[in-house]
Protein backbone atom coordinates (compact mmCIF):
# COMPACT_ATOMS: atom_id res chain seq x y z
CA UNK A 1 0.00 0.00 0.00
CA UNK A 2 1.40 3.18 -0.90
CA UNK A 3 1.65 5.38 2.40
CA UNK A 4 1.13 9.49 1.85
CA UNK A 5 2.35 12.04 4.05
CA UNK A 6 0.08 14.64 4.08
CA UNK A 7 1.05 17.92 2.10
CA UNK A 8 2.24 21.27 3.36
CA UNK A 9 -0.82 22.62 1.86
CA UNK A 10 -3.04 19.85 3.80
CA UNK A 11 -1.40 21.39 6.91
CA UNK A 12 -1.30 25.10 6.83
CA UNK A 13 -5.22 24.81 7.63
CA UNK A 14 -7.94 27.51 5.75
CA UNK A 15 -11.27 28.75 5.84
CA UNK A 16 -12.52 25.50 6.81
CA UNK A 17 -14.19 26.03 10.65
CA UNK A 18 -17.96 24.77 10.87
CA UNK A 19 -20.97 27.61 11.66
CA UNK A 20 -22.20 26.39 15.04
CA UNK A 21 -25.55 27.34 12.82
CA UNK A 22 -24.42 24.35 10.35
CA UNK A 23 -23.43 21.66 12.77
CA UNK A 24 -24.48 17.98 11.97
CA UNK A 25 -26.99 16.85 14.46
CA UNK A 26 -25.54 13.45 14.63
CA UNK A 27 -22.29 14.67 15.79
CA UNK A 28 -23.30 18.28 17.44
CA UNK A 29 -21.23 17.61 20.85
CA UNK A 30 -19.18 20.64 20.57
CA UNK A 31 -15.63 20.37 22.84
CA UNK A 32 -14.04 23.67 22.21
CA UNK A 33 -15.62 27.01 21.22
CA UNK A 34 -13.98 30.34 19.91
CA UNK A 35 -16.18 33.63 19.54
CA UNK A 36 -17.93 32.23 16.07
CA UNK A 37 -17.01 28.52 15.01
CA UNK A 38 -17.13 25.15 16.79
CA UNK A 39 -14.41 22.65 16.01
CA UNK A 40 -16.70 19.68 16.94
CA UNK A 41 -13.82 16.84 16.50
CA UNK A 42 -11.32 18.70 18.87
CA UNK A 43 -11.40 16.49 21.86
CA UNK A 44 -11.30 13.11 18.91
CA UNK A 45 -8.31 14.96 17.60
CA UNK A 46 -6.04 15.73 20.95
CA UNK A 47 -6.54 12.14 22.24
CA UNK A 48 -5.99 10.76 18.59
CA UNK A 49 -2.52 12.47 19.33
CA UNK A 50 -2.04 10.92 22.71
CA UNK A 51 -2.64 7.56 20.78
CA UNK A 52 -5.91 7.15 22.13
CA UNK A 53 -7.37 3.95 19.61
CA UNK A 54 -11.03 4.57 20.79
CA UNK A 55 -10.74 8.30 19.71
CA UNK A 56 -9.23 6.47 15.99
CA UNK A 57 -12.38 4.43 15.95
CA UNK A 58 -14.65 7.35 17.16
CA UNK A 59 -13.06 9.18 13.87
CA UNK A 60 -13.21 6.46 11.85
CA UNK A 61 -17.24 5.62 12.53
CA UNK A 62 -18.09 9.18 12.29
CA UNK A 63 -16.23 9.75 9.09
CA UNK A 64 -15.13 6.63 6.84
CA UNK A 65 -18.53 6.43 5.18
CA UNK A 66 -18.62 10.22 4.10
CA UNK A 67 -15.23 9.92 3.11
CA UNK A 68 -15.63 6.99 0.98
CA UNK A 69 -19.06 8.62 -0.83
CA UNK A 70 -16.85 11.36 -1.89
CA UNK A 71 -14.09 9.54 -2.71
CA UNK A 72 -16.29 7.51 -5.15
CA UNK A 73 -17.83 10.52 -6.47
CA UNK A 74 -14.09 11.03 -7.77
CA UNK A 75 -12.57 8.20 -8.69
CA UNK A 76 -15.64 6.14 -9.62
CA UNK A 77 -14.46 2.83 -8.53
CA UNK A 78 -15.06 2.00 -5.08
CA UNK A 79 -12.06 -0.24 -4.88
CA UNK A 80 -9.93 2.75 -5.85
CA UNK A 81 -12.27 5.24 -3.96
CA UNK A 82 -11.67 2.51 -0.66
CA UNK A 83 -7.73 2.43 -1.02
CA UNK A 84 -7.83 6.35 -1.39
CA UNK A 85 -9.58 6.03 2.27
CA UNK A 86 -7.46 4.06 3.57
CA UNK A 87 -4.19 6.56 2.53
CA UNK A 88 -6.22 9.15 4.23
CA UNK A 89 -6.43 7.86 7.66
CA UNK A 90 -2.63 7.05 7.01
CA UNK A 91 -1.62 9.86 6.84
CA UNK A 92 -4.10 11.40 9.41
CA UNK A 93 -1.99 9.11 12.07
CA UNK A 94 1.17 10.06 10.34
CA UNK A 95 0.50 13.96 9.90
CA UNK A 96 -1.95 14.49 13.15
CA UNK A 97 0.69 15.96 15.15
CA UNK A 98 2.02 18.70 12.51
CA UNK A 99 -2.34 19.62 12.18
CA UNK A 100 -2.09 23.14 13.60
CA UNK A 101 -6.04 23.56 13.78
CA UNK A 102 -6.35 26.04 11.58
CA UNK A 103 -8.94 24.97 9.76
CA UNK A 104 -11.30 22.29 11.77
CA UNK A 105 -10.30 18.78 11.44
CA UNK A 106 -13.54 17.75 9.05
CA UNK A 107 -11.96 20.35 6.39
CA UNK A 108 -8.37 19.32 6.75
CA UNK A 109 -9.48 15.62 6.73
CA UNK A 110 -11.55 16.44 3.43
CA UNK A 111 -8.82 18.37 1.81
CA UNK A 112 -6.03 15.12 2.63
CA UNK A 113 -8.58 12.69 0.93
CA UNK A 114 -9.10 15.14 -2.46
CA UNK A 115 -5.51 15.46 -3.16
CA UNK A 116 -5.22 11.62 -3.03
CA UNK A 117 -8.30 11.46 -4.88
CA UNK A 118 -7.21 13.54 -7.74
CA UNK A 119 -3.64 11.68 -8.10
CA UNK A 120 -5.73 8.21 -8.03
CA UNK A 121 -8.15 9.74 -10.88
CA UNK A 122 -5.81 11.44 -12.38
CA UNK A 123 -7.64 13.73 -14.70
CA UNK A 124 -8.49 17.54 -14.13
CA UNK A 125 -12.16 17.88 -12.80
CA UNK A 126 -14.83 19.19 -15.13
CA UNK A 127 -17.54 21.33 -15.23
CA UNK A 128 -20.03 19.12 -16.94
CA UNK A 129 -22.17 19.08 -19.99
CA UNK A 130 -23.95 22.16 -20.10
CA UNK A 131 -27.59 23.07 -18.36
CA UNK A 132 -29.42 21.55 -21.49
CA UNK A 133 -31.86 20.47 -19.39
CA UNK A 134 -32.99 23.75 -18.11
CA UNK A 135 -32.40 25.50 -21.22
CA UNK A 136 -34.95 23.13 -23.06
CA UNK A 137 -37.65 24.16 -20.68
CA UNK A 138 -37.55 27.49 -21.38
CA UNK A 139 -38.93 29.42 -24.92
CA UNK A 140 -36.93 31.48 -26.54
CA UNK A 141 -38.12 34.32 -24.87
CA UNK A 142 -36.96 32.89 -21.57
CA UNK A 143 -40.76 31.82 -20.28
CA UNK A 144 -41.66 28.38 -19.22
CA UNK A 145 -42.37 25.58 -21.78
CA UNK A 146 -42.66 23.01 -18.68
CA UNK A 147 -43.19 24.33 -15.60
CA UNK A 148 -42.38 22.84 -12.54
CA UNK A 149 -45.21 20.53 -11.53
CA UNK A 150 -45.47 21.34 -7.52
CA UNK A 151 -44.53 18.54 -5.25
CA UNK A 152 -46.95 19.55 -2.47
CA UNK A 153 -49.90 18.20 -4.50
CA UNK A 154 -48.41 15.26 -4.94
CA UNK A 155 -46.14 14.01 -2.24
CA UNK A 156 -47.10 13.60 0.64
CA UNK A 157 -45.05 16.23 3.47
CA UNK A 158 -44.16 13.35 5.58
CA UNK A 159 -43.13 11.98 2.93
CA UNK A 160 -40.87 14.84 1.71
CA UNK A 161 -39.52 15.13 5.40
CA UNK A 162 -38.57 11.46 5.81
CA UNK A 163 -38.03 10.08 2.57
CA UNK A 164 -36.46 12.61 0.43
CA UNK A 165 -32.98 12.29 1.95
CA UNK A 166 -32.77 8.46 1.44
CA UNK A 167 -33.78 9.01 -2.09
CA UNK A 168 -30.90 12.07 -2.74
CA UNK A 169 -28.82 9.76 -1.16
CA UNK A 170 -29.60 7.06 -4.07
CA UNK A 171 -29.64 9.61 -7.13
CA UNK A 172 -26.14 11.39 -5.99
CA UNK A 173 -24.30 8.39 -8.07
CA UNK A 174 -26.48 9.65 -10.98
CA UNK A 175 -24.51 13.05 -11.14
CA UNK A 176 -21.82 14.05 -13.13
CA UNK A 177 -18.50 13.37 -10.96
CA UNK A 178 -17.60 16.99 -10.60
CA UNK A 179 -21.09 18.55 -9.64
CA UNK A 180 -21.59 15.14 -6.82
CA UNK A 181 -18.09 16.35 -5.44
CA UNK A 182 -19.29 19.77 -4.96
CA UNK A 183 -23.29 18.87 -3.93
CA UNK A 184 -21.49 16.40 -1.09
CA UNK A 185 -19.17 19.04 -0.23
CA UNK A 186 -21.21 22.11 -0.12
CA UNK A 187 -24.37 20.99 0.66
CA UNK A 188 -24.23 17.34 2.29
CA UNK A 189 -20.89 18.05 4.32
CA UNK A 190 -21.20 22.31 4.76
CA UNK A 191 -17.72 22.71 3.56
CA UNK A 192 -16.66 26.29 3.54
CA UNK A 193 -17.06 27.61 -0.09
CA UNK A 194 -12.90 28.66 -0.66
CA UNK A 195 -12.29 25.68 0.85
CA UNK A 196 -14.19 23.71 -1.38
CA UNK A 197 -12.84 25.65 -4.64
CA UNK A 198 -9.50 24.83 -2.80
CA UNK A 199 -10.09 20.95 -2.39
CA UNK A 200 -10.95 20.44 -6.25
CA UNK A 201 -8.79 22.98 -7.98
CA UNK A 202 -11.24 25.08 -9.56
CA UNK A 203 -12.23 28.51 -9.08
CA UNK A 204 -14.91 30.12 -6.98
CA UNK A 205 -16.92 30.99 -10.69
CA UNK A 206 -16.84 27.36 -11.39
CA UNK A 207 -17.58 26.15 -7.65
CA UNK A 208 -20.39 27.87 -8.03
CA UNK A 209 -21.72 26.57 -11.56
CA UNK A 210 -21.24 23.33 -10.59
CA UNK A 211 -23.24 23.24 -7.45
CA UNK A 212 -26.31 24.95 -9.28
CA UNK A 213 -25.97 22.21 -11.66
CA UNK A 214 -25.93 19.37 -9.32
CA UNK A 215 -28.91 21.02 -7.43
CA UNK A 216 -30.99 21.27 -10.38
CA UNK A 217 -30.37 18.42 -11.77
CA UNK A 218 -30.88 16.48 -8.89
CA UNK A 219 -34.34 18.42 -8.10
CA UNK A 220 -35.18 16.84 -11.89
CA UNK A 221 -34.47 13.62 -10.76
CA UNK A 222 -36.12 13.92 -7.51
CA UNK A 223 -39.11 15.36 -9.33
CA UNK A 224 -38.95 11.39 -11.98
CA UNK A 225 -38.02 9.72 -9.04
CA UNK A 226 -41.55 10.41 -8.08
CA UNK A 227 -43.39 9.40 -10.92
CA UNK A 228 -43.81 13.45 -12.22
CA UNK A 229 -42.25 15.29 -15.00
CA UNK A 230 -39.60 17.40 -14.43
CA UNK B 1 -38.41 59.46 -17.39
CA UNK B 2 -38.23 57.02 -20.83
CA UNK B 3 -34.76 56.43 -20.20
CA UNK B 4 -35.35 55.14 -16.70
CA UNK B 5 -38.47 53.17 -17.55
CA UNK B 6 -36.49 51.58 -20.53
CA UNK B 7 -34.12 50.52 -17.80
CA UNK B 8 -36.24 49.15 -15.36
CA UNK B 9 -37.42 47.37 -18.17
CA UNK B 10 -34.14 45.72 -19.20
CA UNK B 11 -33.71 45.22 -15.92
CA UNK B 12 -36.89 42.46 -15.00
CA UNK B 13 -35.97 38.93 -15.12
CA UNK B 14 -37.32 36.63 -17.19
CA UNK B 15 -38.17 32.99 -15.65
CA UNK B 16 -34.82 31.24 -17.52
CA UNK B 17 -32.80 33.83 -15.49
CA UNK B 18 -34.75 33.65 -12.47
CA UNK B 19 -33.57 29.98 -12.04
CA UNK B 20 -30.23 30.74 -12.85
CA UNK B 21 -30.15 32.70 -10.16
CA UNK B 22 -31.81 31.24 -7.58
CA UNK B 23 -28.45 28.33 -6.16
CA UNK B 24 -27.10 31.64 -5.12
CA UNK B 25 -30.07 33.32 -3.68
CA UNK B 26 -30.66 30.50 -1.88
CA UNK B 27 -26.83 30.70 -0.42
CA UNK B 28 -27.05 34.51 0.19
CA UNK B 29 -24.44 35.11 -2.14
CA UNK B 30 -26.37 36.99 -4.69
CA UNK B 31 -25.69 41.08 -4.63
CA UNK B 32 -28.16 43.56 -3.49
CA UNK B 33 -29.17 44.62 -7.34
CA UNK B 34 -29.61 40.80 -8.33
CA UNK B 35 -31.53 39.52 -5.13
CA UNK B 36 -34.00 42.51 -5.54
CA UNK B 37 -35.28 41.71 -9.07
CA UNK B 38 -35.47 38.07 -8.28
CA UNK B 39 -37.35 39.26 -5.42
CA UNK B 40 -39.29 41.32 -7.81
CA UNK B 41 -39.83 38.07 -9.83
CA UNK B 42 -40.56 35.64 -7.72
CA UNK B 43 -43.47 38.27 -6.17
CA UNK B 44 -45.19 37.94 -9.46
CA UNK B 45 -44.30 34.57 -10.20
CA UNK B 46 -45.88 31.25 -9.03
CA UNK B 47 -44.12 28.60 -11.65
CA UNK B 48 -40.49 29.63 -10.35
CA UNK B 49 -41.78 30.29 -6.48
CA UNK B 50 -42.62 26.58 -6.76
CA UNK B 51 -39.36 25.64 -8.62
CA UNK B 52 -37.80 27.49 -5.52
CA UNK B 53 -39.50 25.73 -2.88
CA UNK B 54 -38.69 22.23 -4.74
CA UNK B 55 -34.64 23.41 -5.18
CA UNK B 56 -35.02 24.36 -1.18
CA UNK B 57 -36.36 20.95 -0.42
CA UNK B 58 -33.48 19.23 -2.24
CA UNK B 59 -30.73 21.39 -0.61
CA UNK B 60 -32.59 20.41 2.98
CA UNK B 61 -32.86 16.77 1.88
CA UNK B 62 -29.26 16.96 0.95
CA UNK B 63 -28.26 18.05 4.54
CA UNK B 64 -29.93 15.15 5.82
CA UNK B 65 -28.29 12.15 3.54
CA UNK B 66 -26.68 9.85 5.51
CA UNK B 67 -24.16 7.61 4.02
CA UNK B 68 -24.05 3.72 4.42
CA UNK B 69 -22.50 2.90 8.05
CA UNK B 70 -19.26 1.46 7.94
CA UNK B 71 -19.11 -2.29 8.32
CA UNK B 72 -18.07 -3.81 10.97
CA UNK B 73 -15.36 -5.66 9.19
CA UNK B 74 -13.94 -2.56 7.63
CA UNK B 75 -13.88 -1.08 11.22
CA UNK B 76 -11.50 -4.14 11.96
CA UNK B 77 -9.55 -3.49 9.23
CA UNK B 78 -8.94 -0.57 9.47
CA UNK B 79 -7.92 -0.54 13.42
CA UNK B 80 -5.58 -3.35 12.03
CA UNK B 81 -3.92 -0.82 9.92
CA UNK B 82 -3.84 1.39 12.79
CA UNK B 83 -2.30 -0.76 15.31
CA UNK B 84 0.17 -1.73 12.49
CA UNK B 85 1.12 1.93 12.02
CA UNK B 86 1.11 2.27 16.21
CA UNK B 87 4.00 -0.60 16.60
CA UNK B 88 5.88 0.79 13.48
Amino acid sequence: MRLALPLRDELSGGPGFVPARRRRVHCARATVVTSAVVDEDADLVERLRAGDESAFVELLTRYQSRLLRLAQATVGSRAVAEEVTQDTWLAVMRGIDRFEGRSSFKSWLFKVLMNRAHTAAGREQRAGRPDEEIESRFDAAGHWIEPPVPWSDQVDDQLVATELAARVQSLLPSLPDAQRQVLILRDIEHVDPGAVAAMLGISDGNQRVLLHRGRTRLRALLTEEMGMKR
Amino acid sequence: MIRRWLAGRRRALVCRDAVALMSDYVDDVLDERDRARLDAHLAGCPLCTEYLAQLRATIDALGHAEPDDLSDDALDEFVALYRQWRTG
